[in-house]
């Protein structure tokens, strides 16, 4: 397999600006021309979509909800980075670009995170022109917030609905082209396949989730802009329908897969309440902001937190990490929760909680003020919890939330199959073991908007795409691959609920492949995975048809691909001995207990290609050469 | 707890449709509304019988997916509220609830609980934006907008996209959902230039999809889970007006 990540020669701060200048383009008149699948309408997606309908290509988007605008990018709260340097703080685009190659602990690229920063700037510009209501000063100037892993305040934000925000922006530009004719939305409607033809992705098989008809759509090249794969653990802040199945499936038809084990495990969720949860929510890292963390300092200290005084609790990152007190990156905050926890000290009725403590912030800046900056959280909070945080301390809990890992993509954003593109959370490229906060939306909206529509242009000129004949053997044979594999699910009638199986699978992710890893353990979750996927495919029950609505089903197909998503990522991380950001070896760590990375021997992006059912899959490397920032032992101390 | 559910099942827009009773025990008071009827699902799949489909996805209330009428109101009894984010606590051992799927004419029933909203997106297409090119945007900071301003259009902009507002007019009515994207639009200076068309489209469109007519009820207003205001209907009602007044248009009394 050939990785060849076309990264531009040149200074850093010179390379996307000297790509553009130079990159290939398609005439107006021609755009037309092409036909471009976009599967996926998040930020990434609806974003793409709409830049590309307004330079002029044939855009066909599909999304598996309802609704572009409801595609997940929704429910992100608490902002976008920029390096505007509104604040006059020291932002610049290089500071941004190194913490974001910080926080990610040097498992990122050097040129895709700095062309994300400097585009950062663009992306604000742009949605304030779509009429996207970011939180404002008196003065009528937008405001900041700061998130995590950064000194500085650089987060845009409205509300704590920055992502819904933001992706009604982008849906509206993807709706003003749909009304332009230039883009169709197909709602409702599931990928189940890539055609690849002459190992060129040129089209996609799909299901429309109403009727159960399966079809395909062709084009000059297909987009995934599906977002991660959190689901996986079954319980996570991704949306239900949030699944891996389109990178999956594209997986198995020969794109690489990279550093899948990449997880982020996000500190402040609201704990789980009882076997019956199917999802955890998020409370927004810019609680952090004016939120302090704490437990008991003694273990088993069962009385109401207000009743604790001062001098017996711990506000455990303030004393650990001085500097950067409750501002941390997600993976520090995350894993210092779960020790905690572990010492016997975790709070709440499951003792898998600490403590988020509004009350300084309350009587510093009064009730008013905290109630503007985080109101509908706080309101959110008390709707599943009944306890009022602006009186008592909101109990918190790490929950899977982001995945760096995705498909491999090189400079352009194509993965190594030509005419296969992954934008947004479902490539690999920006984050490397950890993303910082407020960088998700940055991400979705960099690819979608700026990047893709100055990088496809390349491809589409150089290459010839004649017309794909829809009756050929391909396709045919994709079309029916994908019904049969339907078809096999429903034809199991077993007798336990895909539910079940997912569940299951997701508690032995969780304990064996989540905030805390070994080798001991990631070989017995390959081995229970194993057994259970088995189990699946031997004892399922899914109700109903494939010719009509049918959920089951959909979920079905889903959690089949997880089983070996899940095995896959487990490999990854047996393989990485070493801990770096979100991945976090038992075996390697500081005597203070802090993850130690190896740079001489892991200072790579793990590429994994798929080798057929029953085989291991082929492990590849993309080697990291920092030649801008100084490889160091990251310290927030 | 214990429970008595009287659902509406349909097979899809053909099929007539009844409701069918079930009773539910071991309900735990910290479940959604949603995972109560995950419970239902799983003991009906157990059971060789088909499961209710229902419409839902991030189940944080923010992405609009789902929503169906309880005892006769969207979302059910708890003010600015989703079935998502609705909880079992608050009801009582015993209760009898009747679920029905949204009822208006602009809103096809595809299966049991799920309606087709596709309306919505035709009338959003039709105007609901700023035309922005990409990549045209001055500096954020060259357009001010007083914090009050964005304030009121972050709002309007709240607005989730659900459908409790049509389902609870007696008139099948849209004009919360329309008047929200118009008032959210207009508050702002970047969404002048196009306000009068913007007006004009949204309007025009929404008629064509065969919602409802505005009397004043407002109990889209009193369901609406993120309590978008009906002074979004006069911003509407207001931009239309002057749309047809000066833009060369007429009341449409007269052709």
């Amino acid at each position: 397999m050939k990785l060849e990540a076309k990264i531009p020669s040149g200074p850093l701060a010179d390379k996307w600006t000297d790509y553009k200048a130079h990159t290939a383009l398609v005439s107006p008149a021609n755009k037309r021309k092409h036909t471009i699948l976009i599967v996926g309408t998040g930020l990434a997606g609806g974003g793409a979509a709409a830049a590309l309908g307004e330079l002029g290509y044939k855009v066909k988007a599909f999304c598996y909800q309802d609704s572009a605008r409801r595609a997940h990018s929704i429910a992100a709260q608490g902002g976008i980075n920029a390096a505007k340097n509104y604040q006059n703080d020291g932002d610049t685009v290089f500071r941004l670009f190194y913490d974001t190659i910080k926080g990610g602990d040097f498992r990122a690229r050097e040129a895709n995170t700095y062309r994300l920063a400097e585009i950062s700037n663009e992306i604000i510009d742009q949605c304030v022109a779509q009429g996207v209501p970011f939180g404002r000063e008196y003065s009528g100037y937008l405001a900041n917030r700061t998130f995590g892993g950064a000194q500085v305040s650089r987060t845009f934000y409205a509300r704590g609905e920055t992502g819904q925000q933001l992706l009604l922006g982008a849906y509206n530009s993807l709706n003003a082209q749909v009304n332009a004719g230039n883009v169709d939305v197909f709602e409702r409607t599931e990928m189940l396949d890539l055609i690849v033809i002459d190992g060129v992705a040129r089209g996609i098989v799909v299901r429309d989730m109403v009727s159960g008809e399966v079809s395909s759509h062709f084009g000059d090249a297909v987009l995934l802009c599906t977002g991660g794969y959190s689901n996986v653990f079954f319980l996570s802040t991704s949306a239900k329908g949030c699944n891996g199945s389109a990178l999956w499936r594209a997986y198995k038809r020969g794109a690489a897969f990279a550093n899948p084990s990449f997880t982020q495990i996000h500190p402040t969720a609201i704990p789980q309440s009882g076997d019956f949860q199917s999802k955890l929510t998020l409370m927004s890292e810019s609680l952090r902001n004016d939120g302090r963390v704490w437990v008991p300092k003694k273990a088993g200290d069962d009385r109401p937190p207000n009743d604790i005084p001062e001098d017996e609790r711990d506000y455990y990152l303030e004393r650990i990490y001085p500097s950067f007190g409750n501002m941390v990156p997600r993976d520090v905050a995350s894993r210092n929760a779960k020790n905690v926890c572990d010492e016997g000290r975790g709070i709440g009725p499951t003792k898998r909680g600490v403590y988020l403590d509004f009350a300084v912030a309350i009587e510093r800046l009064g009730v008013d003020v905290i109630k503007d900056r985080y109101g509908n959280l706080f309101e959110m909070y008390e709707m599943i919890n009944d306890e009022d945080p602006y009186e008592t301390p909101m109990m918190i809990y790490p929950a899977p939330h982001y995945t760096m890992g995705g498909l491999w993509v090189d400079y352009d954003l194509m993965s190594n199959m030509p005419g296969l593109f992954v934008l947004g959370e479902a490539n690999f490229s920006d984050h490397g073991a950890n993303r910082l906060g407020a960088s998700a939306l940055m991400q979705g909206l960099a690819d979608g908007f700026f990047v893709i529509p100055n990088t496809l242009g390349q491809y589409i000129a150089k290459g010839k795409h004649p017309d794909v004949d829809p009756n050929c053997d391909e396709v045919r044979k994709v079309e029916q691959d994908a019904k049969d594999f339907n078809q096999k699910l429903l034809d199991i009638k077993g007798s336990k609920t895909v539910d079940y199986f997912h569940r299951a699978m997701g508690m032995i992710m969780l304990d064996k492949c989540g905030m805390a890893r070994s080798k001991e353990g990631l070989n017995e979750a390959i081995e229970k995975i194993g057994k259970l996927k088995e189990e699946f495919w031997a004892d399922v029950k899914v109700p109903g048809t494939g010719e009509s609505l049918n959920q089951e089903l959909e979920k079905a197909g889903r959690v089949a691909d997880y089983f070996d998503l899940a095995i896959l990522m487990c490999l990854d991380a047996r393989e990485r001995e070493e801990s770096c950001g979100g991945h976090f070896r038992e075996e390697h760590k500081t005597e203070e207990g802090e993850a130690r990375r190896d740079d001489e021997n892991f200072c790579h992006v793990a590429v994994w290609e798929w080798m057929g059912e029953d085989q291991a899959p082929q492990a590849h490397k993309e080697e990291l050469e920092f030649e801008y920032v100084e490889l160091t032992q990251r310290s927030y101390k | 707890m214990k429970l008595t559910l009287e659902i509406w099942r349909q097979k899809d827009a053909n099929d007539k449709g009844h409701f069918e009773t079930y009773e539910l025990d071991n309900v735990r008071s910290h479940m959604s509304f949603l995972e109560m009827l995950d419970v239902l699902n799983q003991e009906l799949i157990e059971k060789g019988e088909e499961p209710v489909a229902f419409d839902h996805d991030c189940r944080e209330a923010i992405c609009g997916t789902c929503g169906f009428v309880i005892n006769g109101v969207a979302h059910g009894h708890m003010k600015r509220n989703t079935v998502c984010q609705l909880h079992m606590r608050t009801f009582n051992d015993g209760d009898h609830l009747v679920l029905e799927p949204w009822r208006a004419k602009a809103f096809p029933l595809v299966r049991d609980l799920i309606v087709d909203r596709s309306a919505f997106e035709r009338i959003q297409r039709a105007g609901g934006y700023i035309s922005a090119r990409t990549g045209s945007a001055p500096d954020a900071n060259s357009i001010l907008i007083p914090k009050e301003q964005a304030e009121a259009a972050l709002d309007f902009a709240e607005c989730i996209g659900c459908g409790a507002c049509v389902a609870s007019c007696p008139n099948g009515a849209a004009m919360l959902f329309v008047g929200a994207r118009i008032a959210h639009l207009g508050f702002l200076p970047q969404g002048q230039p196009e306000r009068v068309e913007r007006a004009k489209a949204m309007v025009a469109a929404m008629e064509q999809e065969g919602f409802g007519a505005c009397t004043n009820y407002t109990s889209c207003e009193a369901t609406c889970p993120k309590g978008v205001s009906i002074v979004g209907i006069a911003k509407m009602n207001k931009d239309y007006f002057n749309a047809k007044l000066f833009s060369g248009g007429n009341l449409g009394g007269k052709e």
